[in-house]
Parts: C-alpha cells; structure tokens; sequence
C-alpha cells in the first residue's frame, strides 16, 4: 500500500517539474519586458534623491543643519533630483522612438 | 572633494593603526592561552603546574559522588585508546554530566590526578547530530 | 517510502543543476524564457524539498523506527511536538532543514525580484540553486535522512530530555533561518558584481534582505542566550563559545552593512567596503553552519560529526575566492563617486562604526579559531577563555555604544561646531549625570567599565529621546496633530530612520542588563540542609522543605521522578520569593533490565531551574540532590538503598506490565522517604540584577527591526512622491 503511494508520489513529482521546468522546450512567445533595468535603476534611484531630500529636512526641523546649510544642501539635492528626472525623460523619449 | 594625497595619507595611518593593534591582539592570545589536551597528553606532560583545558569522555561506572558536592571520575581520550585520568571536581556539574559525554574541563594535573576549577566544566549537548551508531 | 523520500532528493538535485544551467544559458544568450525557466527550479525546488520534509516528518510522527534517523533521536515516549522537532535534531534531518529554508527563502526573493535586476537575477539564481546542488548532494552522496536500518528496533533513543523544551523548538529553525537567508544578499551581490551593476535598484534589494538576514540571526541569537540561561544550568546566557561566536560574527558584519549601505545610496562611497561587507557576512554564516557540525573545535555543541568537514570548507574557500576575485576585477565599478567631506560627519561616524564592527568581528573570529591557529603556529593546541574575549570586546562595544548615540544627531556631510553644541548638549548631561549618580545613588560605582557603560547607555537614550521629540515637535508644526498621533504619523512616515533608532534604543537597554549582570552578580554553590539559609548578595535564602513527585511531571517532557525544594527568598527580614528548583530523573532505555526502580529513574537527570525575574533582578536557583552513585550510569540517586530493596521486592518472574506497577508504586514510596527524610542537597544560587533588561533590550531591538523593514504603504508613498515631484517640477519649469 505504501509502496504504491510512494511510487505514485514521485511519479508524480517528476510530472510536476518537468512540465514547469519545460518552459524552453515549448514553443512559446517571448514576452517583452514591462521596465528596463536602467529605467528601474533611475526610478530607485529617484526614490533614494526623494528620501535624501526629505531625510535633510528632517535633519533640520530636528536641528542638526543652521539655516545656510540647510539650503545650501537643499538646492543641491534637488538639482540632482532634477537630473535623474532629466535622464528618466530621455530614457522615455529613447524607449517611445524606438521601433516596435 | 580631499586631495588624494590627505586621502592617501588617511588610509596608510588607518592602516597602520589596524596593523599595530592586531598585533597586540594576537601576541596577547598566545601569551593569554591555556593549551587544549586529551588525558593522554596531559599525563604525559605531567604535574608541570601550568592550568590546561582538558578534553576527553567520562568513562562508565567512574563517576562517584561525594557528600560535599565533589564529584572524581575519570575522563578518557575520545579516541578511544583506553588511556583516562582521574579528575576531581567540586561544585554543581552542568545537567548533561553523565557516563560517555564528552566534555571540557580547565585545571591541573597534581599527583596524578586533575584537579578541576569549580565551574569549569562544560559538556557537549547530548545526542546531536551523533555519528550513526556502530 | 524511504526509497521515494531519497529518490525525491535525487530529482530536488536534478532541479538544481537544470536551474543553474538553464539561468545562465538565458543570461549568455539573452533568453528570457530559459532565465524565467531557471527562475521556476527555485519554485520546484522548493516544492520538492517540502515533499522531502513532509515524507520525513510523517515518519517521525508515526514512530517509524527503520529511519535510522528517527530510532536515533525519537522514541515513543517523546511528546508529538518534540517528535516533530526531534527531524531536525539529527545532523541529516537538519541539513534538510537548512536546505528547505534555503529554497523558501530563495523562492521568496525569486518573486519580489521578477520584474526588476533583469541581468543580475539570473546569476543570483544560479548561485542560490549552487547552495542548493551542494547542500542536496550532501543530502544524496554522504548523509541521507532516509536511511534505514536493517534491524528495525521497536523504541527509538528518544529525544535527549536536556532538548526538550520550547526553546529547542524554535532556537534551530530560527538560527537556520538567519543563517540560510544570508545566502540571498551574497547571490545578488554576486550576481551585481558579475553583470557590474551596482546600482540604486541593488542597494534597495540586497538591503531589505539583508536587514531580514540580521533579523532571522538576530532573533536566533537571543533565543540561544536565553535558552543558555534558563535550561542549561550554569546561569549564564553567553561564554564565548564557538557556536555562540559563529552566530554573532555574521550578525556584526551585517549590522555594518546595513549601516554603511546608506553612505552607497546618498554619496556613492564605501562601495567596496559594502560589496565585501555583504560577501563577508554570508561566507560567515556558512563558516558559523560549518562550525556547529563539523567537530573542528571544541564547544558545547560540536561533535565527531562524521565527514562533512571537508565539503564546508571546499564551499567557503570557492566563497572566499570567488569573492575576492570578483571585488578586485570590478573595482572600477566599486569605485567612490565622492569622498569624505569632513571628520565630523554621519559619514565618518558610519566609517568608524564599520571598523569598529570589523575589528569586534576581527577579535572573535581570532579567539574562537585560535584553537587552530595555534596548533598551525606552535605544534600544540591552545585555547582562549572568556577573560580575553571580555578584555577586547568590552573596549570595543563601549565605542559602539557610544557611536549610536553620536550617529543619530550628528548631520551628513559636516557637522558644524554651533550645531554640535546643541545637540550634543541633552545626551552630554544625561551621561554627566548617569557618572554623578554612579558614585552616589545607584551603587556600580566600584567598576569603572560599568559606570563607563551606563554613561554612554545613557548618552544614546537621551540622544535618541531628543531625536524623537523634536521630530514629533517638527511634525506637529505642519500637521498640527496630537503628539501621540504625530509621532505615530512621524515613524510610519520614516520607518528606518526611527526603526534605527528604536534598535540602537534596545542596544543600550540591553548593553545595560549585560553590564550590571556580569558585575554584580552573586554567586554561592553549597549544599544545605533542611532549614539552613545562605545568604546570595542582599538576599537570603533558606531551604524550607524537599518537594518528590513521581510521574506528574510539570514539564510534561516524559520525567518519571522529580525531587526539589522549597526555598524561601528573604531581603532584610522581608518576602521577596518562592523559588522550586527540580531535578528531573529520565527512563533509561530500555527499561526492563532487571532493575526496574533504578531504571526508571537512571537516565539523565535535568534540572529545572527555578527563576524569579523582575526588572531589578533576577533570583535564580537550581539543585542537585546528593546522594549515592549508581555505579552503572553514574547518576547520584537519593535513596539508592531504597531504590535497590524496590528493585528486589519485584521479581522478574512477574509480567512486565505488573512489574512496572509495582514499580512505580515502589517509587512512589521512595518519594515520599525522600520528603519525610531529605539528604541535604547541593544548590547553585545566583542572584543577578538588570537581567531582565538584556531580553527586554534583545524586543525592542528586533521590534525596531520590523518597524525599519516593513515596506510604507503604497498610498503613502504615492503621496509623498507626488509631493516632492511637484516641487522638484517646479524647478524644471524654472530651469
């Protein structure tokens, strides 16, 4: 009884991982990636900018930053900022021109 | 942005700094060490006095308890080769004490016998991931 | 069965080595389907393995003693729960352990990273399946849980009774799951250095499941300290022993990954630092598996572990190796965008925090292998205790302590002296004020490390204190919200910051409890009669009455005798405490050897030991009631002459069955000798202080953890992103 069992159960494990495994050998369309890795990249690194930004408000309203610093490092950030949105618009413009 | 140089600088001093602390670090662990031996060993260095850690398995039907707390048993190599010293502690054994478990123990050897520092003693969890049995 | 279970390890070492072929032959050839087909191995793998333990765990269960695994570490007698932990308590079964974990985890990461890391996920993918292939020939080759023995005994060895309590439950999978989670970070950090993407995307991945890696770790550390401390009856919760340190190293390494990452993600520096960092910790974690199974060092957990030596160390050398290698031929990727701007910095507090934690890594590891390095050096082996431990980590933990409070209010990039001042002002008092109270109202003043200890404990609470105050304060001027509600709103806003700071919070509180109970404590090992006291630090205790129970064991983990004491806790004349210490007596096995009494209760004797904890204190005490040796297995049985005029009251003539009845009710008389008459009895007594703030500490820490972890809802994150992109626009359309 258990043989039988057992033997059922790896026969059927090996059904299960081969059909999930056989992807490749089927024939099946390739699916186009939704997001490239340097669009996620930028959007991380956007989201990182975004976090700096707010992290050094933060510092200040705690009093860590005199007034001129605080500034000063705001405005820096937000140029780079502006740069990753920069480099997230081209990368728009690059993917949209591209043939489909 | 620093100059490469005051960065430069920064690193060899770093450096150096890790360098001479690791050193003191491990010419202190050599000066700070007790020898680790088997029953073997440590008989066959003899009663030099120095304190040794000593390692082997509580032979069967050694152990005696005594009114006052001490306990004398023997302790045998772990390789088996029938040699064993007798060792006397005093003071509570750890709960996993018993017949055939290996254990640590720090002392000295005195006439013959190993005298034990109370608390030393630490056995090895019983059973775990044992070698299948012969 | 046993045939299936070994075959279904056969197929879970096929699927392995297909997923690492099929990742790598998509990531060479840009095949998406063969990379997602290699994606899908991890899932399988997992699936298998879970057959595997299932089909295990079943004979467990049913008691099916052909296991070879389950005759050696179970037995009828095991209560079900422990009967199920017993699997992993064998070297085979709890390799499938780590090995399972392995494939959860890797199956969870797999799918947080299907749609992003495109290049990196199929090498991450082939080296997590790599960690599988090597630990499922193990599994296959050396070691097979699946064993079987030729002669089927009817009763198992039975779980060694020192393992079973709830501890024992969870300590391994918790450890495992630290130690296998670690795999993660190492895979993607490899696979980035590969593809040579170590990018913002990166950071945000490896760092998540590098702060679960410390917090699974983390979670095991406390857990063995604690079960250290309460069952293994030597009072202590932590000596420097190498499984202890072999959890501990990794944990270090990552808590300086999870520091210095930050400095990556806003300056782009440290990168090789961070990239050896995160390799480092997770070959730390194989070392730590390593060492508690190989028998390579002498510990409390280490033992002739057959034969596995060899293959760990071959997987830390290619580790070791192909990390250097990998730092070295892409250090152009991993070079610093900027450097340090000024000494005084959160930056620099972050680099000295990294040293400090490498080199507190550097000591250990030192101590724990000197062993044999010391036998490579010198020819003999040698070994250091923990006096030396304490004397380098106690230097560098006060540094760290310090650090965390510094870091905190300390602002990036440069710190100016006006700002110094202001924030340093609170936590410079509070520790001013810890050092004048050492030497006049709470009484540590006689040890300068713990006075030294206290003031910098109190310097970092009173730092992170001001931190979340005047955030609340800064809060409540936009929101006008209540403060409870504003700090509330505050942390969910930046769960990593005030996570961090609730982590370095518990730090302090239990680097506290550390410092007081390793002082102070009062230890005093006698033996007493009933009725005599001793006196243990400003406490008295006395021995009021012996307690004996046969069979009814309170601790439900199969004891057939459990002899104990009443003791009366005083303090000046006044009740403080009851402590019950006991001492468990076990079955031999088996039992009818013709002795049936003596066997009942010739076993192992464990002890329970009786705790009192409060925020103050803790009472502590355990016994061992003296008594004559039973020559064949050595335990000190109270009463032996009684035990031995049972055992030849009962003829063997008589069936089994009546011969157990008559012997426990023999026992039962014995018990009730011992209450009427008790032979004086060895005690251990400790009282300790602050033990209690060392678990409470160990909370808040893995509380703060969870809090940093936990990913900000996505409504939220819309917000504050729509925010700060409406500004940052109006500079575009400025620009």
């Amino acid at each position: 009884m258990t043989a039988a069992l057992a033997a059922l159960l790896v026969v059927a494990l090996v059904i299960f991982v081969g059909w999930a495994l056989s992807g490749p050998f089927r024939a099946r369309t390739r699916e186009r990636p939704q997001q490239s890795d340097e669009r996620r990249a930028l959007e991380s690194a956007k989201e990182a900018k975004y976090s700096e930004i707010r992290d050094n408000e933060t510092d200040y309203r705690t009093g860590k930053l005199s007034d001129a610093d605080f500034r000063a490092l705001d405005r820096q950030l937000r140029a780079e900022a502006v740069e990753i949105l920069r480099a997230i618009d081209e990368l728009e413009a690059l993917s949209e021109a591209a043939p489909r | 942005m620093t100059h490469p140089r005051k960065r430069h600088v920064r690193l060899v001093v770093s450096l150096t700094l890790a360098v001479l602390l690791a050193s003191g670090l491990i010419y202190t662990s050599f000066a700070a060490s007790d020898p680790a031996l088997t029953p073997s060993q440590v008989l066959a260095r003899g009663g030099d006095g120095g304190n040794v850690q000593l390692t082997g398995t509580v032979v069967t039907r050694t152990i005696t308890n005594h009114a006052d707390g001490v306990v004398d048993f023997r302790l045998a190599d772990r390789a088996g080769n029938g040699v064993s010293v007798p060792v006397i502690y005093s003071g509570s054994v750890p709960s996993a004490f018993a017949p055939g478990r290996e254990l640590i123990v720090s002392g000295r050897l005195h006439d013959g016998a190993f005298d034990a520092q109370p608390g030393s003693m630490i056995t090895k969890c019983p059973s775990k991931y044992a070698a299948a049995p012969a | 069965m046993a045939f299936a279970g070994h075959l279904v390890m056969v197929v879970a070492l096929a699927v392995c080595l297909y997923g690492i072929g099929a990742a790598l032959y998509g990531a060479r050839r840009g095949r998406r389907d063969w990379v997602d087909s290699g994606r899908r191995s991890v899932y399988c793998l997992a699936v298998v393995l879970t057959l595997a333990m299932v089909i295990l765990e079943v004979a467990f269960v049913r008691n099916d003693f052909s296991y070879t695994a389950v005759a050696m570490t179970s037995s009828t007698t095991t209560p079900l729960l422990y009967r199920v932990a017993a699997m992993w308590s064998s070297q085979e079964g709890s390799l499938l352990l780590w090995v399972w974990l392995l494939s959860i985890w890797s199956s969870a990461a797999i799918f947080l990273t299907r749609n992003r890391l495109r290049d990196v996920v199929p090498y991450a993918t082939s080296v997590l399946l790599g960690f599988g292939a090597f630990f499922t020939t193990l599994l296959v080759f050396l070691d097979s849980p699946f064993g079987q023995l030729s002669q089927v005994p009817a009763e198992g060895a039975g779980l060694d009774p020192l393992l079973r309590n709830p501890s024992m439950l969870i300590h391994p999978p918790m450890l495992y799951s630290g130690y296998t989670f670690f795999s993660i970070p190492f895979a993607f950090a490899v696979g980035a250095l590969i593809v040579r993407r170590i990018d913002a995307d990166w950071i945000r991945v490896t760092r998540r499941f590098a702060l679960a890696s410390w917090l699974f770790l983390g979670i095991g550390i406390l857990l063995g300290a604690r079960w250290s401390y309460y069952e293994l009856g030597w009072g202590g919760y932590w000596g420097w022993d190498p499984v202890e340190n072999a959890a501990l190293m990794p944990w270090l390494i990552s808590t300086a990954f999870l520091h210095s990452v930050m400095i990556q993600e806003k300056r782009g520096m440290l990168k090789i630092w961070n990239a050896s960092l995160v390799l480092g910790a997770s070959t730390l974690a194989i070392v730590g598996t390593f060492l508690v199974r190989s028998g390579v060092l002498d510990s409390i957990h280490a033992f002739t572990g057959g034969g596995l030596g060899g293959p760990f160390v071959g997987l830390i050398a290619v580790m070791v190796a192909g990390s250097v290698y990998l730092v070295v031929t892409r250090r152009d990727v991993l070079r610093s965008e900027h450097s340090l701007d000024s000494l005084v910095s959160r930056e620099a507090v972050f680099l000295l925090n990294n040293i400090v934690l490498v080199g507190l890594c550097f000591v250990i590891f030192w101590g724990t292998f000197f062993p044999l390095i010391s036998q490579a050096v010198t020819g003999t082996t040698a070994h250091v205790g923990p006096p030396w431990f304490d004397r380098y980590t106690v230097p560098l933990a006060l540094v760290l302590v310090l650090l965390s409070g510094i870091g905190p209010i300390i602002a990036w990039r440069r710190a100016t002296l006006a700002n110094a001042r202001r924030n340093l002002a609170l936590p410079l008092v509070a520790a001013g004020a810890m050092a004048v109270a050492a030497y006049t109202v709470v009484p540590i003043g006689s040890s300068v490390p713990t006075v030294i200890l206290f003031c910098c404990a109190m310097f970092v609470l009173a730092s992170i204190g001001q931190e979340f105050w005047r955030g609340t304060r800064a809060r409540r001027a936009i929101s006008s919200e209540a403060p409870p509600l504003a700090l509330f709103s505050m942390v969910r806003r930046n769960r990593r910051r005030y996570g961090g700071y609730i982590v370095h919070t518990g730090i302090a509180i239990l680097f506290i409890g550390v410092a007081a109970s390793s002082t102070f404590q009062h230890e005093k090992e006698l033996s007493l009669q009933v009725g005599q006291s001793a006196r243990v630090g400003a406490y008295t205790m006395r021995y009021v009455k012996p307690t004996a129970r046969v069979v009814d064991d309170p601790s439900h983990t199969g004891a057939t005798l459990s002899l104990g004491a009443v003791l009366r806790v005083t303090r000046g004349g006044h009740y403080v405490a009851t402590l019950r210490p006991a001492a468990d007596y076990y079955p031999t096995q088996p039992i009818f050897g013709g002795q049936v009494v003596a066997d009942l209760i010739s076993g192992d004797a464990v002890q329970q030991v009786a705790l009192k904890s409060s925020l103050r204190r803790d009472l502590w005490a355990a016994i061992k009631p003296l008594g004559t040796t039973l020559p064949a297995t050595g335990v000190a049985v109270p009463e032996e002459a009684l035990v031995a005029r049972a055992d030849a009251s009962i003829l063997t003539s008589t069936p089994q069955l009546k011969q157990l009845q008559y012997a426990y009710e023999e026992l039962a008389a014995i018990a009730d000798a011992y209450r009427r008459n008790p032979p004086p009895a060895g005690f251990t007594l400790i009282s300790s202080p602050l033990v209690m703030w060392i678990w409470l500490g160990g909370l808040i820490v893995l509380l703060g953890g969870l809090i940093a972890i936990w990913p900000p809802p996505a409504a939220l994150r819309g917000r504050i992103r729509a925010r700060y992109f409406a500004r940052v626009a109006q500079e575009l359309g400025r620009a």
